[in-house]
């Protein structure tokens, strides 16, 4: 077999491990197999890649000692993230680490329009055309992809506020910024040899402020619809890639990345009862919905606020308890006590169980994330389908840094800027513990209802400290 | 248009179609390793990378498509090891969380 040949059955060997390695993670059991067989298929397609071009044998050591020294500085930088990072932070590595595949994959397109030899100097003609507004695009949704995703990680990390940044004439912006990237490519394609490199260069920097404005205008309540997002778009940056290079791999395996962030995105979208449009072009709960006056009926009556001591009372006669954990466990890093609670109160003879929003967090499954570190079996962890009836025959609902997935406004008030998100009825249990920093309303800036109904309970405080104290107090009963 | 182009429109729109029918299986419970899995994979670019860095003579496409290289390396590694980490913490208990992990 030849060399192409051998390369192509290489590529379609990767191709199907990527595709097992996604199947695999249809269920826990196999997932960790998957992960392994992706990481084989890539390391198949690294290696035939780089005998491909070695056995040219034309660049000599200097380059190969410059991709070896490439790989291994990547490859440390990776392998520590990943050691290093705590659960809490996966939200910010997964948004920073979209941003490479942006970055590689603007700089695949200007590697590959400034070669010698590459098709910007070929005869004018529809190759040629094609082949251009191939890498104009790849450059496109590559900076998109990298601008975007580093202000996500920004936002998510805190150093840029999570309020959606809204400038009066954005959907303008964001229209004429996509029709002078679409525009550009006509010089681009009428430019002899590389002299539109100007134009390319215009491109991405549009595409780039385009991505920065975009993910600047989201909210924090939405970023697990962004991160989604960025995902599905990393994943076509590396498709586009693929075509910019003739690389069949490429496109397979940017195309499977890509509808996987689509549908991730889509299943977000669908718990929050809004379209993806809504969400990237929304701004949510800004100025747009809660226009003054128009706001959601003010909930009337006090909140009734109750000690550590009258919750580990509560808990104690529990026969059945649900913990709804949100964003604020994550920032309290209260999962472990968490479990500890949840362990103290089984042995007692207490079903525990959780309850999951598909929003809950600020990544798609952030909380069975942090929930397996601290411990939790995973068959205690239910999703809201699987849940949502359970709630009236449960005694005691614990609220963990929730907000807006446990509103009641969702399904009551017309005028609730959530009006429509299907949430977790815990007001529907015998009586319900919020666990809260104070009364401030939640990202998405909506008052609670749930807060002043008669069997709510406020638990002011840190979370974990409170936690900590209530396995304290539940164990010295018991 | 060239036949190339079409055959990778093709190939293109097979494997959103596969894509599409293998996530939809993915329970909500392992969306984000799932996520960090597609990061890992789509630090495939680090194949193209390396053909951009190897395919050009003049420095600027090398010095371009090294760097590419570097990044998307840091995706692969990095996405494949933390994928790991995530699911080695995700054990099932048929037996009450209060019992010792593993029996002696």
């Amino acid at each position: 077999m030849n060399q192409g040949g051998i390369t192509t059955v290489a590529y379609l060997v990767a191709g199907v491990l990527f595709i097992r390695s996604l199947g695999g993670l249809s269920k826990q059991e196999t997932a960790r197999r998957g992960n392994g067989l992706g990481a084989v298929g890539m390391a198949v397609a690294v290696a035939i890649t780089a005998v491909a071009w070695a056995s040219r044998g034309t660049e000599g050591w200097s380059m190969a000692i410059l991709l070896i020294a490439a790989l291994t500085i990547g490859g440390f930088i990776g392998g520590w993230l990943a050691r290093r990072v705590e659960m809490t932070g996966m939200p910010e590595l997964v948004a920073i680490l979209h941003s490479f595949v942006g970055l590689a994959a603007v700089l695949v397109g200007f590697a590959s329009y400034m070669a010698p030899g590459a098709a910007a100097f070929d005869q004018p003609g529809a190759e040629r055309t094609v082949h251009l507004v191939e890498v104009g695009v790849g450059i496109a949704v590559g900076a998109l992809t990298f601008t975007g995703s580093i202000i996500a990680w920004a936002k998510l990390r805190g150093t840029i506020s999570g309020k959606p940044l809204l400038l009066s004439s954005r959907h303008g912006l964001n229209a004429s910024a996509a029709i002078a990237i679409v525009a550009l490519c006509v010089p681009l394609v009428l430019a002899h040899g590389t002299s539109g490199l100007p134009y390319l260069v215009t491109i991405a920097i549009l595409a780039g402020l385009l991505g920065i404005h975009l993910v600047m205008a989201i909210g924090g309540a939405d970023m697990p619809v962004v991160v989604s997002l960025l995902n599905s778009y990393s994943g076509w940056a590396a498709a586009a890639a693929g075509f910019v290079l003739a690389n069949d791999l490429l496109i397979v395996t940017g195309a499977l990345v890509g509808s996987s962030g689509a549908i991730l995105s889509i299943i977000m979208c669908r718990a929050m009862n809004r379209s993806i449009l809504n969400v990237i072009f929304g701004g949510f709960g800004t100025a747009d919905h809660t226009t003054t006056g128009a706001f959601a009926a003010v909930p009337v009556g006090d909140v009734q606020e109750l000690k550590l001591d009258g919750v580990a009372a509560l808990l104690r006669d529990a026969k059945r308890v649900i913990v709804v954990p949100g964003y604020g466990m994550a920032v309290a890093r209260a999962q472990s006590s968490v479990f500890e609670l949840t362990r103290a109160l089984r042995k007692g003879g207490c079903e525990v169980l959780f309850a999951i929003h598909p929003v809950a967090g600020r990544l798609p499954g952030h909380m069975n994330v942090l929930l397996a570190e601290a411990g939790v079996p995973y068959n205690l962890v239910l999703e809201m389908d699987e849940i949502n009836r359970d709630f009236p025959r449960t005694d005691a609902v614990l609220v963990i840094g929730a907000n807006d997935i446990v509103n009641p406004g969702a399904l009551e008030d017309p005028k609730s800027a959530i009006y429509g998100m299907p949430v977790l009825e815990v007001w529907k249990a015998k009586t319900v513990v919020v666990l809260k920093r104070g009364m401030a309303a939640g990202y998405a800036g909506v008052e609670n209802p749930l807060f002043y109904l008669t069997n709510t309970r406020m638990l002011f405080g840190d979370a974990k400290k409170s936690i900590d104290g209530l396995v304290a107090a539940v164990k010295a009963s018991s | 248009m060239s036949s190339e182009i079409i055959f990778g429109l093709y190939i293109f729109a097979l494997a959103t179609f596969v894509g599409y029918q293998v996530i939809s299986r993915v329970p909500a419970l392992l969306h984000t390793p799932l996520m960090s899995g597609t990061n890992a994979i789509s630090g495939i670019s680090l194949v193209g990378s390396l053909v951009a860095a190897g395919r050009g003579h003049d420095a600027i496409s090398t010095a371009l498509g090294t760097i590419a290289v570097a990044a998307a390396t840091i995706n692969v590694v990095g996405g494949f090891m933390i994928t790991d980490r995530m699911l080695r913490m995700f054990k099932s208990k048929k037996a009450p969380a209060s019992l010792p992990e593993k029996k002696a």
